[in-house]
């Protein structure tokens, strides 16, 4: 009762002080012309920014033969799929994907390992603090892009030239592109240390080994190590779909599936996967707020 | 200058000194622990995910005569004709970047649309009702966790062959990351302005345009380019099953070993990948010197 009794009052209030501004919307207007004159400049970068990027998505559904007919067609077909997938069911092979599955966290566990192993060392000669030389650093720098620039599936492709089809090239595949990634996210941790550890350390009379050890390596090592979980974490889901090309993993039970509309058999493995997902985030979340306490960052 | 170094008394420094080592043995033990943990898991995962170390050994001689095979025969004399055999396709291959960069494009903007319509519903500090906070944020989570290729395999069978599934496939995965990070950043904006709309009588939708818009804005943006940033990345394999793109030629040319053709697909793929990502980095930095300005 009491309560909407203030709310009520509460409204009137809110009401008339709208209804006074509204009154004197003149009279406000010639006092704080500021708060109502937008600059030239800035209305018209508020239309042409927008119409520009409309126009060139117009333009674009044009060239990738977007078509009405085709979207309505693919939407009622969805729908049927989506009927098809009810309810979903493993159909007897229950152990053939928790083994798939295994595979797949094997997969991302061990690639994440050989490339935050093999990115660690390398990592320093891109850090500025720790090379001071331009040419090393910016140059590791850039090798670090060009690895990170080619996708996870496409260095698998490179790596089943190598070593066959099967879960090994999934785990050099990911190794390799999260060594791109790793070594850039490092470089950037051991920059942003403070100096005076370092500086602590030689002023005692360590040597450049000593100052690295004992004065960079203890405080970037948290940080590194939240990182590899959460690269653990999104890995799991790159690796689910490196089965796609061959490499080992659920993904080539999840392709041949959907290929040949097996769709309740596709709908509990998408359901087994999220759960896997969804188990190693919430550990990998845990491990990770231990490791650098409750810190917004990272 | 002499300088007397104070030394503490012979029983108050052993205590200290078997504290340290006491403190230290425990950090100690619990390393080795850590230690031991990773290597089971790396046995374990080796075992499950098949390794083999001798192959890799055995072969890894491979992979160095695979990067040679690659390399063109520069060996005629005339730089540019051997550089147009190279690149005999290249109007091909260009058109299939360009077509690329649009399914990236159109798949980013797509998904930043819908998740910018998601995500004031799904932030704490704006949501009116708690069910369809959490619903948003299920949805969110689902749409983010199903990786896009796996929503283009199936969109190619609904949808045809052709860009528009991996258009569609992107812009879900997009909705799904972007919805995420864009509630994040409304959750940290400063409520002063809302509170003082919702004083004068605004309702939500106003509250929102006039107090909440202004401060996420170039916060949205700037997610948004990161995020086109990964979608050329993604989109450039979308091909690999049929979605559009220059990911088509590049699993033909790899599966039918033309060697040259892989070189120089990829080169330029890595190429278009680093240009994008140094522009969209330009362009952020000026946005959020904006944020900074404003």
């Amino acid at each position: 009762m009491s309560e909407t009794v203030t709310t009520a009052a509460e409204d009137t209030g809110r009401g008339r002080l709208a209804a006074a501004a509204r009154a004197d919307l003149a009279g406000l207007k010639a006092r704080h012309p500021d708060a109502f004159r937008l600059s030239p400049k800035n209305r018209a970068l508020a239309i042409l920014v927008p119409l520009a990027i409309i126009a060139v998505a117009f333009g674009a559904m044009v060239a990738l033969d977007f078509s009405l007919f085709r979207i309505l067609n693919g939407l009622s077909r969805l729908g049927r799929f989506a009927v098809l997938m009810m309810p979903p069911a493993p159909e007897g092979r229950f152990f053939v994907f928790l083994s798939a599955l295994g595979e797949t966290l094997g997969i991302a566990f061990l690639g994440t390992l050989t490339a935050a192993l093999l990115a660690f060392p390398v990592a320093f000669l891109a850090a500025r603090n720790v090379i001071p030389n331009i040419f090393v650093h910016f140059g590791t720098r850039r090798a670090f892009d060009v690895i990170r620039s080619v996708d996870t599936l496409i260095w698998a492709l490179l790596w089943i030239n190598v070593v066959g089809l099967g879960p090994f090239a999934g785990v050099l595949a990911i190794a390799c592109s999260d060594f791109g990634s790793f070594g850039k996210l490092f470089s950037e941790a051991i920059e942003a240390t403070d100096g005076k550890a370092t500086e602590g350390v030689a002023a005692s009379g360590g040597s450049r080994l000593h100052q690295v050890r004992f004065g960079l390596v203890p405080g970037v090592l948290p940080v590194i190590a939240s990182q590899v979980l959460y690269y653990f974490e999104s890995n799991t889901r790159s690796a689910t779909i490196i089965g796609i090309v061959g490499a080992g993993g659920v993904g080539i039970y999840l392709t041949e599936l959907i290929r040949v509309l097996e769709l309740q058999q596709v709908a509990f493995l998408i359901l087994m996967i999220l759960v896997t997902v969804a188990i190693i985030d919430f550990i990998s979340t845990r491990l990770r707020l231990a490791i650098i306490g409750n810190k917004k960052f990272v | 200058m002499a300088t007397a170094i104070p030394v503490l008394p012979e029983p108050q420094a052993r205590a200290l000194a078997s504290a340290y080592a006491a403190a230290v043995s425990v950090r100690r033990c619990r390393g080795a622990a850590v230690l031991v943990t990773i290597i089971l898991l790396a046995l374990v995962s080796g075992w499950l995910a098949d390794v083999r170390p001798v192959t890799l050994v055995a072969k890894i001689g491979n992979f160095g005569s695979f990067i040679g095979r690659t390399i063109p025969d520069f060996s005629s004399g005339n730089v540019l004709a051997d550089l147009r055999a190279w690149y005999w396709n290249f109007p091909d291959w260009l058109g299939l970047l360009g077509q690329t960069i649009l399914i990236a494009y159109l798949g980013t903007l797509m998904g930043a649309v819908v998740a910018f319509a998601l995500c004031f519903i799904a932030s704490a500090n704006l949501a009116r009702s708690r069910w369809s906070r959490v619903g948003a944020r299920r949805l969110l989570e689902f749409c983010r966790t199903v990786p896009d290729i796996v929503f283009a395999l199936i969109f190619v069978i609904a949808f045809g062959l052709g860009p528009m599934a991996g258009v569609f496939a992107l812009a879900i995965h997009t909705t799904g990351a972007l919805g995420k990070l864009f509630a994040e950043v409304v959750e940290n904006i400063d409520m002063k302005p809302v509170e003082g709309l919702q004083a004068t009588g605004a309702s939500w939708v106003q509250t929102v345009r006039y107090g909440v818009l202004p401060q996420v804005a170039p916060g949205f943006a700037s997610y948004a380019l990161l995020r086109f940033e990964i979608n050329v990345r993604g989109a450039g394999v979308m091909g690999f099953v049929g979605a559009g793109g220059i990911g088509q030629e590049f699993l033909v040319a790899i599966r039918n070993f033309y060697y040259s053709d892989v070189s120089a697909i990829l080169l330029m793929i890595i190429a278009t990948v680093i240009v994008i990502d140094l522009v969209t980095e330009q362009v952020r930095h000026r946005l959020i010197g904006f944020e900074g300005a404003r």
